[in-house]
């Protein structure tokens, strides 16, 4: 089948992981992929410093909500200083799919929405 | 279909692109950028190869032979668009023309109090600059709404207009995204009734209408060479030169200057104000050689052969379920695009599907953000003909875009 557009990542976009609000939250961010228009937000419910739930909100491209749904099922339970710092190569790695250059910013739109609402700071590298 | 018969040009032999290895190019992004014909090619490398000296300063042969070539473009771009040679003004792109005029006529003659009024069909170009422009001036930004017909009402212009504070109206002669053609002409005529100034995108136009400025009334008229099968790197600002003579000049440097002294200078006579450094010369030679090639296949023929295509790519992406089309409802009343959307499939992805199999269209926000919030959507996937396009490349888009669906389970 196709190398990009297999099956999980189309589960994914189809029905994604815990997406829609998240009331009451703690910490929650917006982010735009400036390329193509997608947004994506995020809301995030603390306890003792870890991600105890979170939802995602927006609109995007197959691999951009795969790709947030599959993170949103990794990201609970982590320390929100941790989510804060974590790399590109974590949610490529997750994926699982080769990710070309140009869609790249698609499959790290997620991760970057969890970083700044976590209080990091721009793209993951 | 007997149309398209009687209509179709055979263009492509003349577009190098097209040899290249491997599978067919279905080129289907010319609103993006336009191929470019061999002519063009040759006209660029003849100038840098065999005619290449700096414009208006030498004074052996070969400089001279390089100014001639650089104003004889000039004289027969403006031939083209049907406007003045002195208020033809090369730039770098229309985005450059378009901030020409917003920062020398706008910035200049806006006040606290005036308008400037541009439309929800914009491209970001005619957008920002007079953001940028109302902000340092304390004028006032409107807009005009686009209808669900993808539409200007000409009676809501009438409305802005009485209110006797518009100084400016900028707008697009061609949509982008929803291949609106607005009519112009109209537009322009109410503008300077109402004692205000008209600036016109021309971006997607030129490549695809036969465009008279003069006819049409415009005051400044902003276009870009890379859609009109030139070269990038090189633009035209059409401007009525008694407005042009007014204004300061908007970059400052060699050759816009008459005299310069330590202290203060003196300003070139026109269009040569408005063009300050070495200008893009090879560029603006090959563009000279692009209207030179469209002026050959003929506008009015070039638009019958897009007319008669758009009517098939419509009707083709009609025939695709959960397949909506954005803008005018017939092929007569929009430029020769169509940008549309697929239930269940995010364009981005449609766009990559298609690009497997070397179909080249565009998707996203066409650089058009506010019109994708009046549509509703955050992006769309765009499809745009060029004068080498013909019924096998529309046909293959809608082959492709039945096949996305089946990937995506629809």
């Amino acid at each position: 089948m196709d190398d990009l557009y297999r099956d999980y990542i189309l589960d994914h976009y189809k029905h994604p992981r815990n997406f829609g609000d998240l009331e009451p939250h703690d910490v929650e961010a917006l982010e735009h992929n400036p390329l193509c228009g997608d947004e994506l937000g995020v809301q995030i419910r603390l306890k003792d410093g870890k991600i105890e739930d979170l939802r995602f909100h927006g609109h995007g491209c197959a691999i951009s909500q795969a790709a947030a749904s599959i993170a949103s099922e990794e990201l609970i339970g982590l320390p929100l200083e941790e989510a804060a710092s974590l790399p590109a190569d974590w949610i490529i790695d997750l994926l699982g799919i080769d990710v070309s250059a140009t869609r790249r910013k698609c499959a790290l739109l997620g991760l970057k929405v969890v970083r700044t609402a976590a209080g990091g700071d721009g793209w993951p590298v | 279909m007997q149309q398209l018969a009687d209509s179709a040009l055979d263009l492509r032999a003349d577009f190098p692109i097209f040899e290249r290895a491997g599978r067919p190019l279905v080129y289907l992004d010319s609103a993006a950028t336009a191929q470019k014909p061999r002519s063009v090619l040759l006209a660029l490398e003849e100038q840098l190869a065999r005619r290449n000296a700096n414009v208006h300063r030498g004074v052996y042969p070969l400089a001279q032979e390089a100014d001639r070539a650089y104003e004889a473009a000039r004289e027969r771009i403006a031939a083209f668009t049907g406007a003045e040679v002195r208020g033809t003004i090369f730039t770098k792109n229309a985005t450059e023309a378009l901030n020409l005029v917003a920062y020398a006529y706008g910035r200049t003659n806006l006040r606290p109090g005036d308008a400037v009024l541009i439309t929800e069909l914009e491209h970001h170009a005619n957008i920002v600059p007079w953001q940028q422009a109302c902000a340092a001036t304390g004028a006032t930004l409107r807009h005009l709404s686009v209808d669900a017909a993808g539409e200007l009402s000409l009676d809501e212009l009438d409305r802005e207009l009485a209110r006797g504070d518009v100084r400016v109206v900028a707008f697009a002669h061609v949509s982008n995204v929803l291949g609106t053609i607005n009519p112009v002409t109209e537009i322009c005529r109410r503008v300077r009734a109402a004692g205000a100034v008209s600036v016109i995108d021309g971006a997607q136009a030129v490549p695809q209408l036969p465009v008279d400025v003069a006819a049409i009334g415009a005051d400044f008229y902003a276009w870009t060479g890379h859609k009109a099968v030139g070269p990038t790197g090189i633009g035209v600002l059409h401007g009525r030169t008694a407005l042009l003579e007014q204004m300061p000049p908007f970059l400052t440097g060699g050759d816009m200057i008459a005299m310069v002294t330590l202290a203060e200078s003196t300003w070139n006579e026109l269009p040569f104000k408005f063009e300050a450094g070495t200008p893009p010369i090879a560029e603006a030679v090959a563009l000279g050689a692009a209207v030179d090639y469209l002026a050959g296949v003929g506008m009015e023929n070039l638009r019958a052969h897009e007319l008669a295509l758009t009517s098939r790519l419509l009707a083709g992406l009609a025939s695709v379920p959960g397949l909506t089309i954005h803008g005018p409802a017939g092929a007569d009343g929009r430029g020769a695009l169509a940008s549309f959307t697929i239930d269940g499939i995010h364009p981005h992805d449609i766009a990559e599907l298609l690009g497997r199999v070397e179909i080249c269209i565009r998707a996203g926000h066409h650089c058009a953000q506010p019109l994708m919030s009046c549509l509703g959507i955050g992006a769309s996937a765009r499809a745009s003909l060029g004068l080498y396009n013909d019924v096998s490349d529309v046909d293959a888009l809608v082959d492709g875009l039945e096949r996305a669906r089946g990937v995506f389970g629809l």
